[in-house]
C-alpha cells in the first residue's frame, strides 16, 4: 500500500530532512510514526501524499510511484488517501459541514451523498452540534476533529494522520482512536504520526516506526517485512 | 454547475473584493470608453467633411441638354463616382443669392446670368482621397463639353493627411489604453486569487483536478470582467450625457462597440484568471 525505498529528502540550504528511509506498510496495516520534533514525520507523510518529491529513492502509494506520477495526476492518488494535516488546513469562513463536504464536492459526488456522508462523519467525530459553525469560531480540538472528518469522508484506502490527537483531551483522543481502529478493522491502512508516546504505549498491537533526525531507527514490524 | 455555484458563493463570501475588482476593471474600461466616444466623433466629423469632397465640372455655355445628359452618363460610369447632380445656370444664381445674401443688390442688378451650369460629382466613400479626386477631375476636364473643373485639391490633401494621422493615433492610443486596461484587470484578478490561494491548495490536497479548481475562478474572472464592462458602459454613458448637455452635442458610440468592450472585459477577466490560477496550481 505504501512503500518507501531508500528515500532521502533534502531542503537545500538546511540539509537533510530524511536519510535513506525504507519501510513497507501493507494493506490494512496500522502504524504509528514517532520521533522528536523535527525528526521528519511530516516530511514523510507529505512525500507519501506527493505534496513533495524525494531527492532520491522512491515512494509508492496506492500503486502510484513518485517517479512516474506527474503533478497533473496526483489527484488520483489523493482521492484514495485521507490526510489529516498537522495544521488542519481548513477553509476559513466556512462552516464545519462545508469544510467536510468540500472533500467530496471536488470529486463530483452527488449532492445527496455529500450531505449524508458529511453528517455521518461529523457525528462520528462528535461534532454534530457545532456543524453549522464557521470553523474560525471552533476550538483547536474541534477544528482538529473537523480535519479528521474531512480526511475520512471519502472512504479512503489509506489514512495519513499528522498528530491527529495533538489538540485533543483524553476523552476525545480515545474517541478518535476508536474511529481509527474501526477503520483498521474494515481494512483501511493507517499511518499516524505522533510524538505522544503514551498513546503509542496504549496500543502495543500496532506497528511503530521511529524516526530520529531523518533516519528510521526503529521498526517494530521489520521482522514481518522479512517474512513477507 | 458546481463551478457556477462556487463562483457565486465566492463572490458572496468576499463581496467587497469582487466589487473592488469589478470597479477597477470598470475604471480601466471607462478610459477606453471615453477614448472610444472621442474617436468615434472625430471619425464622424471627418466623414461628414469628406462627404463634401466633390468635383464640380462647369459646362460650356453652348452645350445642349442632351449633351449634358451624355456627360452625366460618362461620369456616372466611373467607379469612383456615386452620384452626379446637374445644377442649371438659374439654380446656380439662386443658390448664389441665398448664400451670399449681402450681395443681393449686386445680383439683382444683373441683366445676364454670369454663372455657368455645372455637374456636381459626388464620389464613392472609398474614393474621397487626393488620387481619386485628381483622376476624376482630369477625366472631366478632358471632356470637350467641359469648360473647367474645380475641386479643393489642397484641402482634400490636408483632409487625407488628417485622416491618416487620426487613424494611426487612434490605433496606437487605443492599443495603449486597452493594454493598460488588460493589465489592471489582470492585477485585480490576481489580487482576488491571491486572497484565495489557501483554498486552491486545499482543493489540490483533497484531490481536485486542475480543471475542476480552475473553472470557478475562470467563471469568477469572466463575471467580474463582464460586470466591470457593464459598469464602464454606464460610466461612459453618464460622462457622455454630461458633455452632451453641458458642452456640445456628441454622437453616442454604436452598440456593437459597447458589446465588444463588455465582451473584451469578460475575455480579459477570463484570461487573467487563467494565468493567475496557473501559478497557484503549480505550488502544491
Ligand atoms: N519546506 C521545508 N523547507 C525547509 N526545511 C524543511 C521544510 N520542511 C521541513 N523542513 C525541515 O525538515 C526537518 C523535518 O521536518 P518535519 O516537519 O518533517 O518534522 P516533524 O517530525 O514533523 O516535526 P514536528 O513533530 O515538530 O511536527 C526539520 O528540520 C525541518 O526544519
Ligand atoms: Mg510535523
Amino acid at each position: 500500500m505504501i512503500k518507501l525505498t531508500k528515500v532521502t529528502k533534502e531542503f537545500p540550504p538546511r540539509g537533510r530532512a530524511l536519510s535513506e528511509v525504507s519501510f513497507h506498510l501493507r494493506k490494512g496495516e496500522f502504524a504509528f510514526l514517532t520521533g522528536h520534533s523535527g525528526s521528519g514525520k511530516t516530511t514523510t507523510l507529505r512525500l507519501v501524499h506527493m505534496a513533495d518529491r524525494p531527492t532520491s529513492g522512491e515512494v509508492r502509494a496506492c500503486g502510484f510511484s513518485s517517479e512516474l506520477t506527474s503533478d497533473r495526476e496526483v489527484w488520483k492518488l489523493r482521492r484514495r488517501v485521507g490526510y489529516v494535516f498537522q495544521e488542519f488546513r481548513l477553509l476559513p469562513g466556512r462552516t464545519a459541514t462545508e469544510n467536510v463536504a468540500f472533500a467530496l464536492e471536488v470529486t463530483g459526488a452527488p449532492r445527496r451523498d455529500i450531505l449524508s456522508r458529511t453528517h455521518r462523519l461529523l457525528a462520528q467525530v462528535g461534532l454534530s452540534s457545532s456543524s453549522s459553525m464557521p470553523v474560525d469560531e471552533l476550538s483547536g480540538g474541534e477544528r482538529q476533529r473537523v480535519a479528521i472528518a474531512r480526511a475520512l469522508v471519502n472512504d479512503p484506502l489509506v489514512v495519513l494522520a499528522d498528530e491527529p490527537t495533538g489538540n485533543l483531551d483524553d476523552r476525545a483522543t480515545r474517541g478518535i482512536m476508536e474511529l481509527f481502529q474501526e477503520l483498521h478493522a474494515r481494512g483501511t491502512s493507517l499511518l499516524v504520526a505522533t510524538h505522544d508516546l503514551e498513546l503509542v504505549r496504549r496500543h502495543p498491537e500496532f506497528r511503530v516506526l521511529e524516526l530520529d533526525e531523518g533516519r528510521l531507527v526503529y521498526d517494530s514490524g521489520a521482522v514481518e517485512e522479512g517474512a513477507a | 454547475m458546481y463551478a457556477l455555484r462556487e463562483a457565486i458563493a465566492a463572490i458572496r463570501r468576499a463581496p467587497l473584493l469582487t466589487i473592488l475588482s469589478a470597479a477597477m476593471v470598470a475604471l480601466a474600461l471607462f478610459v477606453v470608453g471615453v477614448f472610444g466616444v472621442v474617436t468615434y466623433n472625430l471619425h464622424q466629423a471627418l466623414t461628414q467633411i469628406e462627404e463634401r469632397v466633390e468635383v464640380v465640372a462647369y459646362v460650356r455655355d453652348d452645350v445642349l441638354e442632351d449633351q449634358v445628359r451624355e456627360l452625366e452618363g460618362v461620369l456616372l460610369e466611373l467607379e469612383e463616382v456615386r452620384a452626379v447632380r446637374f445644377v442649371s445656370r438659374e439654380d446656380a444664381l439662386l443658390t448664389a443669392r441665398e448664400t451670399l445674401g449681402e450681395f443681393e443688390d449686386l445680383f439683382s442688378g444683373l441683366q445676364v446670368n454670369p454663372l455657368p451650369a455645372s455637374l456636381e460629382v459626388e464620389l464613392q466613400p472609398g474614393f474621397r482621397n487626393p488620387e481619386a479626386v485628381a483622376r476624376v477631375a482630369g477625366l472631366a476636364r478632358r471632356h470637350p463639353n467641359v469648360e473647367d473643373v474645380a475641386y479643393g485639391g489642397d484641402w482634400v490633401d490636408r483632409l487625407h493627411l488628417l485622416r491618416q494621422v487620426g487613424a494611426i493615433g487612434t490605433a496606437i492610443l487605443g492599443m495603449a489604453f486597452s493594454l493598460v486596461a488588460a493589465l489592471i484587470i489582470a492585477t485585480a484578478v490576481r489580487i482576488a486569487i491571491f486572497a484565495r490561494r489557501d483554498e486552491i491548495q486545499v482543493m489540490r490536497l483533497v484531490g481536485a483536478t486542475n480543471g475542476f479548481i480552475r473553472r470557478p475562478f475562470l467563471l469568477e474572472g469572466f463575471l467580474t470582467g463582464i460586470a466591470g464592462g457593464l459598469l464602464a458602459a454606464g460610466l461612459t454613458y453618464s460622462a457622455y450625457l454630461v458633455v452632451y448637455r453641458l458642452v456640445f452635442p456628441l454622437d453616442w458610440i454604436p452598440m456593437e462597440w459597447i458589446a465588444g468592450g463588455v465582451i473584451a472585459g469578460g475575455a480579459f477577466g477570463l484570461l487573467a484568471s487563467a494565468v493567475a490560477v496557473r501559478r497557484y496550481l503549480r505550488e502544491v
